[in-house]
């Protein structure tokens, strides 16, 4: 089954799961190549990326820019701190709404399962707040912000 | 979803350990305040301020037996929150079934690649 899993690890952290029908080498491309993002990463239906930057490599910039065409819109930015081609990504990133949200940590690893790729993100926020934080507003913006399930939050416990 | 439930105040009562703790203690049924305290090193008002924070977040319910108000998970809080969160899984998983169809674009054409060579 090729569902998103989503569950809160601790205190202060989020992790994701999904499988894929294609090589670590493709899904990974589809994370850093700029046409392929702009084609994917975008919410819900009628939003569009008109402004994507991702420079792949130790140190390098992430900058996404999200519209809904009829005035809206929100971005985010980040900074590359490690990356092992094909395998794992690590970098931070913040939303702007429009102010900062605070940076969330994110280790994004893609191993080879069977045919295809299990990619896993874990995220971890500065604190349990921001955490909340995150989950409370992720839905407004329909992406990339929130990750959890209640059963996570029961289990956590 | 019910009246009064507000999904702030259930993520705001969430982030506490303590409650989280509670709430995973009536989740295996009806809970007296006195047992709820017994596992905790701490008095019973501070159970009840947890408790107090969860019944606000509508998360917890209490009935009234003689001097007893055992608690329990109030089940249209705990629904409205699992639905809430269902909705943001499916938003997120919209996401990736794009990313699907992109990626089965992208090996199509390492196929076709590989048939011209």
């Amino acid at each position: 089954m090729n569902k998103l899993t989503l569950k809160t690890e601790g205190e202060t952290h989020v992790i994701a799961t999904r499988r894929f029908a294609a090589s670590p080498e493709v899904v990974y491309r589809a994370h850093t190549d700029p046409a392929l993002i702009q084609r994917w990463l975008l919410g819900p239906e009628g939003w569009t990326m008109p402004v994507c930057v991702n420079e792949a490599k130790p140190g390098g910039k992430i900058r996404y820019e999200w519209s809904n065409g009829k005035g809206q819109g929100f971005y985010l930015t980040g900074e590359y701190l490690e990356l092992d081609p094909f395998r794992r990504i690590v970098h931070v990133e913040r939303m702007f709404l429009p102010d900062p949200t605070p940076d969330n940590h994110i280790e994004t690893t893609f191993a080879a399962d069977g045919e295809g790729t299990l990619m896993t993100m874990r995220m971890t926020l500065p604190d349990p707040q921001t955490r909340k934080a995150m989950l409370a507003t992720g839905m407004e913006h329909g992406m990339e912000a929130s990750y959890v399930r209640l059963e996570g939050i029961i289990q956590a416990a | 979803m019910n009246e009064g439930f507000n999904l702030d105040a259930a993520f705001a009562a969430l982030a506490d350990p303590t409650r989280r703790a509670i709430l995973a203690r009536l989740a295996t049924g009806e809970t007296t305040v006195m047992e709820l305290a017994k596992p905790f090193a701490m008095t019973q008002p501070a159970i009840s301020q947890h408790l107090k924070v969860l019944e606000e977040a509508g998360l917890v319910t209490h009935r009234i037996d003689g001097a007893r108000r055992p608690r329990s998970l109030a089940k249209n809080g705990i629904e409205a929150m699992d639905r809430w969160l269902e909705t943001l899984r499916a938003a997120l998983e919209q996401n990736y079934r794009r990313l699907d169809a992109v990626l089965a674009g992208m090996e199509e054409l390492k196929k076709q690649r590989r048939k011209r060579q």
